[in-house]
């Protein structure tokens, strides 16, 4: 089983899917003959040729459009657009036809694309390449929404994406790219869109996150486990939307206490959607109201103060320790 | 060292048949049949008439807004008319005659507009996308589709259509730079009418023409009478062949006129002249054919009367047939959001007939089973 990091395992991913299936092309700025900025289609151009792995003039725009226009004819087209920052300047063709173009053809057109981004802060980027906007895709009716966190369930995340019959956010989590490696078995494994995943089980405290999130989610988890006797549950949500609602009641249900993470903006993000969802299924098991560390409503600051907009281990050891205190 | 010139260029515009019935037999010799002449004919008046009942069941309150298309039926028929029945038509939506050409039967269009979202819903075998309502977002769909033309190596292609006010959308500057960079297949169709509801063309295009657009893309672009249906076939010839043979990229200007308001919810007095529109009138283009199978000898009044009864049974038909559709299900909306419906949709869908309306997010007193539970009853 090979050691691979997250920008070797969605390389192996886009290699594996536009192998098996000649439907699947690939088209974004600079991905062609450069590799993409953070060389994800690496070696792509060489192996299946300027048809199927295209540079495209800049236009994110345009990129999402001409996507959705070879995905309504069943082709299954992997759109990269550069910075999640830079989705914003597709939003309309992703709001307005992306996510519509099903529904308003009554299932005549539906849209097998994947729109591929690296989103989140941590590696020091200029303005505008740090952004954390699920909650906007997530809010957008006739999309899924989906983040890996960690290079093997990237590689599998993909390949559900890219073979999924409807539109697909794949939201990249920059600062895990290079991060770490891990095995990757050989052979793709089966993974379904809208399920999280169970990484710790444990009775005190539910901790989800998701995406570069998990990291030091998964710090605090030790620490609080190592020194703090506290026997952590711990999700990774992975699927933002449809959001596996079950797993997140069933675990909280057991543990009656829960944080949440994730770096986008408080206001009406992920977290308040999950609570939302713990109200309705879990009341009756809370012993504490459900907590969420996040990133603040501001924009995303630039690089020399990052660190103190991102969640840390120690924000999220103190969330737990405040939600456990609670009586 | 004086500066030297390195590009130049200029717009050719074609009219065949003009407007005082003066026909160009050299552009316009073997062009269209005189079978499919009277066929084009019968089309427009067809159309013509199923615009005036929209109208008026909008006006009933039998339809919502309806934009008429009187006045433009020469330039989507025309162009419908020299597209293979492979080839992608992808209209915004003031082009029923070039739909209903290819096949759309009349009644989606009605239910789109009676606010059905099943009229959008393409019967198989027809290869025409959904009418586009926010402006030019349809034209980066048709170079996607003209794209996978070519991806897949088949000699199809897409041809898109827009008005003069798309023009200033960044999606149409996209779609062309795209279309032209990339060598994709199609034809770009710009209705100009004169007006993008209020805001004369003008306002939109400084430039003399909005044909010479193209140009700064590097791609063929020619002008034409919008209302002689000869101009039309001719352009949109040269370039389904330019695009089919070459890949190459055409940009087409048909100048033209809405007859009526930009829709029903519009009144076109507020900002055009009456003389404007009387000019205008003089240049219909379904007069303008009429006039001219009449001095062929292909056309005569008892045709004329008999076409308008099979326009009046064949539109009432269409309106009965729409009208007989029971309203959608708001269910079906749930269904056609994705493949499979997620969870949480199939439960919003599930309960929006109790007395929750759907907003049922818990029941009080249902014990959640805990995972622990779960393998207790298992075991």
């Amino acid at each position: 089983m090979p050691q691979m990091n997250m920008a070797e395992s969605l390389n192996l991913a886009l290699d594996e899917c536009m192998n098996a299936d000649e439907r699947v092309c690939i088209m974004g700025e600079d991905i062609a003959v450069n590799g993409g900025v953070f060389r994800i289609t690496k070696g792509l151009l060489e192996k299946y040729g300027e048809d199927r792995v295209i540079d495209t003039p800049l236009a994110e725009n345009a990129i999402i459009g001409t996507a959705v226009g070879m995905a309504i004819t069943g082709l299954k087209p992997v759109a990269e657009i550069q910075f999640s920052g830079f989705t914003m300047q597709a939003f309309d063709q992703i709001e307005q036809n992306m996510a519509r173009y099903r529904n308003r053809s009554r299932g005549r057109y539906p849209v097998p694309m994947v729109l591929r981004t690296p989103y989140g802060g941590g590696i020091r980027a200029v303005e505008h390449h740090s952004e954390s906007r699920e909650a906007y895709w997530a809010h957008t009716p006739g999309l899924k929404v989906v983040i890996p966190s960690g290079p093997r369930n990237a590689r599998s995340l993909l390949n559900a994406a890219i073979n999924d019959p409807d539109p697909v956010i794949f939201y990249e989590p920059k600062a895990v790219y290079r991060a770490y490696r891990e095995d990757v078995p050989d052979e793709p494994e089966a993974i379904e869109i809208g399920k999280a995943q169970v990484v710790r089980t444990g009775s005190d405290i539910t901790l989800i996150a998701y995406g570069a999130m998990m990291r030091p989610t998964l710090e605090a988890t030790e620490d609080l486990v190592d020194l703090h006797n506290v026997d952590v549950e711990v999700i990774d949500l992975l699927s933002i939307s449809p959001m596996d609602t079950q797993t997140l009641v069933d675990s909280v249900s057991k543990t009656g206490r829960c944080v949440i993470v994730h770096e986008g903006p408080r206001n009406c993000g992920i977290a308040a959607e999950i609570i939302a969802r713990l109200n309705e299924k879990a009341f009756e098991h809370l012993e504490a109201p459900v907590n969420r560390v996040t990133g603040y409503d501001i924009h995303f600051p630039h690089f020399q103060v990052e660190q103190h907009y991102l969640p840390d281990p120690d924000t999220i050891i103190q969330a737990v320790k405040q939600t456990l205190a609670y009586e | 060292m004086p500066a030297r010139t390195v590009y130049t260029a200029s717009i050719e515009s074609v009219s065949i048949l003009d407007e005082h019935g003066r026909f160009d037999a050299q552009l316009g010799a073997d062009l269209i049949p005189n079978d499919d002449l009277v066929k084009l004919y019968e089309q427009m008046a067809i159309s013509r008439r199923f615009d005036e009942i929209a109208f008026k069941l909008q006006r009933s309150g039998r339809m919502g807004t309806y934009p008429e298309n009187r006045g433009q039926e020469a330039t989507s028929l025309g162009a419908a008319y020299v597209l293979n029945k492979d080839d992608w038509l992808v209209t915004c939506y003031r082009e029923n005659t070039g739909l209903f050409w290819r096949g759309l039967p009349m009644e989606y269009i009605l239910l789109h507009w009676m606010g059905d979202e099943r009229g959008n819903k393409i019967p198989d075998g027809l290869c025409i996308t959904p009418l586009a309502i926010p402006i030019g977002t349809q034209m980066l769909h048709a170079a996607g589709l003209a794209w996978a033309a070519k991806y897949r190596e088949e000699k199809r292609i897409a041809c898109t259509f827009f008005g003069d006010g798309a023009t200033s959308e960044g999606d149409f500057h996209e779609a062309m730079n795209f279309a032209a960079n990339l060598d994709l297949p199609i034809v770009f169709f710009c209705q100009n009418n004169g007006w993008a509801i209020s805001v004369p063309t003008n306002k939109q295009c400084s430039a003399p023409t909005l044909a010479q657009r193209g140009i700064a893309y590097g791609m063929d672009c020619i002008q034409c009478d919008g209302n002689d249906i000869f101009a039309v076939v001719r352009v949109m010839k040269e370039a389904s062949q330019r695009a089919r043979e070459t890949n190459r990229p055409t940009f087409i200007e048909a100048l033209t006129y809405r007859l009526g308001d930009h829709t029903t919810a519009d009144d076109a007095r507020r900002y055009r002249d009456e003389a404007e529109l009387q000019m205008w009138m003089q240049r219909d283009p379904i007069i303008r054919l009429g006039n001219y199978l009449k001095e062929l000898k292909l056309w005569d009044r008892s045709k004329e009367d008999a076409l308008q009864e099979r326009a009046k049974a064949e539109v009432a038909d269409a309106v009965k047939r729409a009208e007989e559709i029971a309203d959608t299900p708001i269910e079906e909306y749930f269904d056609a959001m994705y493949a499979d419906i997620p969870e949480e949709l199939r439960r919003q869908r599930d309960t929006l007939r109790t007395s929750s309306l759907g907003q049922e997010g818990f029941a009080q007193g249902v014990e959640t089973p805990t995972k622990q539970g779960i393998e207790e009853t298992v075991n």
